[in-house]
């Protein structure tokens, strides 16, 4: 009897919090976690990328919580990166992020399973799982992967970050799951009027990325290492 | 019976051991608290000096054993009585190299975490498995020497250590030839040359204790027992030089590759540090000259080889920090060509040369995971017969 008692108020707190975190989730998410049926991707327009512009940047360090001043220890999960062709002189200007690859480098190598890829090609870094091994930014042929260096402040409340884990680009999972349709970067160039950035699912043949991969021309990074890339870029 | 006089010496040489040993371990502690931006590390290099001494100290693990090995598995009489040692010193930096490497981590609170969830395409979560059982099988090996009656099973114990070794080190060298990312890796090769550099810095780890040992007992080694395992540290180290050269020079035939090799050989577009450290440190201090102490017939192969042997072994373990800092330091500085073709800048170090300064925090982790090696050696020697017993082994007959 006593037993049983004691069992009783030791398993119902946990249950409690279960129903709690049941009721917390938000409305219009399905529980069924996500759509297998979709692949998220991106397609960036460097043509439309003006050198020194960085509204993209600056939109997903304010989404996610990330030092709007860089330093060398600094997480950057979005980063311009201006190239000038050696042989011609040509310039462009490329935002760079983690490329969510089909066949993820960073996946294969995280010994705990942290570093995962979801069912709609979004890579992630579980943040319960991350040891901060940094095996996987070894790993990244993008240098998509940031170590977080110090203690972090002022973090955004769907954006869990920690000292001491490794973090990328989520392509704003959080927004995503909450049923917004379009990313922090993709959103803030658009609004600015340069329309360089087009988020969308690539598996939707109706969709505005998937018209548009169809008509232009367009590459991945790093091709030859066929990790088939969810971001495309136009202009290189 | 130990004298007064030993007695004395033990306990210094455990308090210096443990002195060194808890100075790492409260770097370690600075360095979770405050998190890697105390460190020389940032987000191009990410794996620093700490990971140069642990993976030394892995590699020559595995290699030491290799003594035990030639005498229980291969039967060579001279390497019989040094088995033990040469278990003894495997456990002791496998230990050390595991603390390092440990206490290296982002999240080191969560070594529970790596060790309850496991993804089997990392060469990471095998060597969970690869390290501790190693550690176990040594132990379970050293058993079977020490306690007369599982003596015959100590030819088998000894052939699972060493099979169990060759898959370790490959894992270590594989840790590296599975990434595609990086010019500095992506080499099937690299599984073998690790294995290679683990025959040479664990000789000449083990040669180093030895003598230590030898001097501390006012024993002599033999001279031919000597001059076989300078000999054969020797074929080692030429084997190593063999190995790097190859990696090098077929690197030099692929264009992409060309870049990168210029950066490390030549030294050009800011990789002089890299540069000097590869000819100097290790190809310079870390192989010729060694290769030359070891045979020259008038230094190592000669009667009063034993004192120059010491010094070949100490600059092969030198040479092996050296080459060890150059690839996987050098590897990390060199740009990342996303863009081949192309110039690049950018807020993140795309397209230069990163920075990286070792800082005391990083060295003083690397050197207490020495500490730690050291303290076990130490407790080890004192607590059990680990002391080579040559006399009724005739060299001449080996």
């Amino acid at each position: 009897m006593a037993a049983a008692a004691i069992g009783g108020a030791m398993l119902a707190p946990g249950i409690q919090l279960i129903e709690i975190a049941r009721a917390a989730a938000p409305a219009g998410t399905t529980s069924a976690g996500a759509n297998p049926q979709v692949r998220w991707g991106m397609l960036i327009d460097t043509t439309k990328c003006a050198a020194g512009c960085t509204d993209c940047v600056t939109a997903c360090n304010a989404e996610n919580g990330l030092d709007p001043q860089p330093s060398p220890t600094s997480a950057q999960w979005l980063r311009k990166i201006e190239i000038k062709e050696i042989k011609t002189g040509r310039a462009a200007s490329v935002p760079v992020m983690c490329q969510h690859c089909a066949e993820p480098p960073c996946v294969d190598v995280c010994p705990t399973g942290a570093s995962f890829k979801r069912a709609d090609g979004i890579v992630l870094v579980d943040r319960h799982a991350c040891i901060g091994c940094r095996y996987c930014v070894m790993a990244c042929p993008y240098k998509a992967r940031s170590f977080v260096h110090e203690e972090l402040t002022a973090q955004q409340p769907d954006v869990p970050r920690g000292k001491g884990c490794v973090e990328g680009c989520t392509l704003c999972v959080h927004r995503l799951d909450k049923g917004e349709k379009t990313t922090a970067c993709a959103e803030a160039c658009t609004k600015a009027g340069h329309g360089a950035i087009v988020f969308g699912d690539l598996n939707d043949p109706t969709s505005e990325i998937a018209r548009r991969v169809r008509e232009i021309q367009t590459t991945q990074l790093r091709a030859d290492l066929r990790l088939d890339p969810g971001v495309r870029y136009h202009g290189l | 019976m130990r004298s007064p006089e030993d007695i004395r010496k033990f306990w210094l040489m455990a308090a210096l051991g443990g002195a060194v040993t808890a100075v790492g371990l409260a770097a370690a502690h600075f360095m979770e608290l405050h998190g890697h931006v105390v460190t020389g590390m940032n987000n191009q290099v990410v794996w620093g000096l700490p990971h140069v001494f642990a993976i030394f100290m892995i590699v020559a693990a595995s290699g030491v054993l290799n003594v035990a090995s030639i005498g229980s598995v291969f039967g060579q009489p001279v390497y019989k009585p040094r088995a033990p040692l040469s278990g003894l010193l495997c456990i002791a930096l496998l230990l050390g190299g595991l603390m390092v490497l440990m206490l290296d981590l982002g999240r080191p609170d969560r070594v529970i975490v790596a060790a309850t969830h496991y993804n089997f395409r990392s060469v990471f979560a095998w060597n969970v498995f690869l390290y501790s059982g190693m550690t176990g099988i040594v132990i379970v090996y050293l058993w079977t020497m020490f306690e007369r009656r599982l003596n015959h099973w100590s030819k088998p114990a000894g052939l699972a250590a060493l099979v169990w070794r060759f898959v370790l080190t490959t894992g270590t060298g594989s840790i590296f030839g599975f990434l595609s990312a990086r010019p500095a890796y992506g080499s099937a090769l690299l599984a073998p040359l690790f294995i290679v550099l683990s025959f040479g810095w664990g000789l000449a780890t083990f040669l180093i204790v030895q003598s230590t040992m030898y001097a501390w007992e006012s024993r002599h080694l033999d001279a031919a027992v000597q001059r076989r395992m300078a000999r054969l540290l020797g074929i080692f180290i030429a084997a190593s030089l063999y190995l790097v050269a190859v990696v090098h020079l077929t690197n030099l035939y692929f264009a992409r590759q060309g870049a990168f090799e210029r950066f490390i050989l030549l030294g050009q577009d800011g990789g002089g540090a890299q540069a000097l450290l590869f000819w100097v440190g290790y190809v310079l201090l870390g192989a010729v000259i060694p290769l030359v102490l070891l045979f020259h017939p008038r230094l190592g192969a000669g009667p009063n080889g034993e004192r120059w042997t010491l010094a070949a072994a100490l600059l092969i373990v030198v040479g092996g920090f050296a080459w060890l800092y150059v690839f996987i330091i050098g590897g990390q500085v060199f740009p990342l060509e996303i863009f081949p073709g192309h110039v690049a800048h950018s807020s993140f170090g795309d397209g230069v040369v990163a920075d990286y300064r070792p800082s005391l925090p990083e060295l003083l982790l690397g050197i207490g995971g020495l500490g730690a090696a050291f303290l076990i050696t130490v407790v080890g020697v004192r607590a059990f017969d680990f002391m080579p017993q040559d006399d009724f082994i005739s060299a001449a007959e080996a």
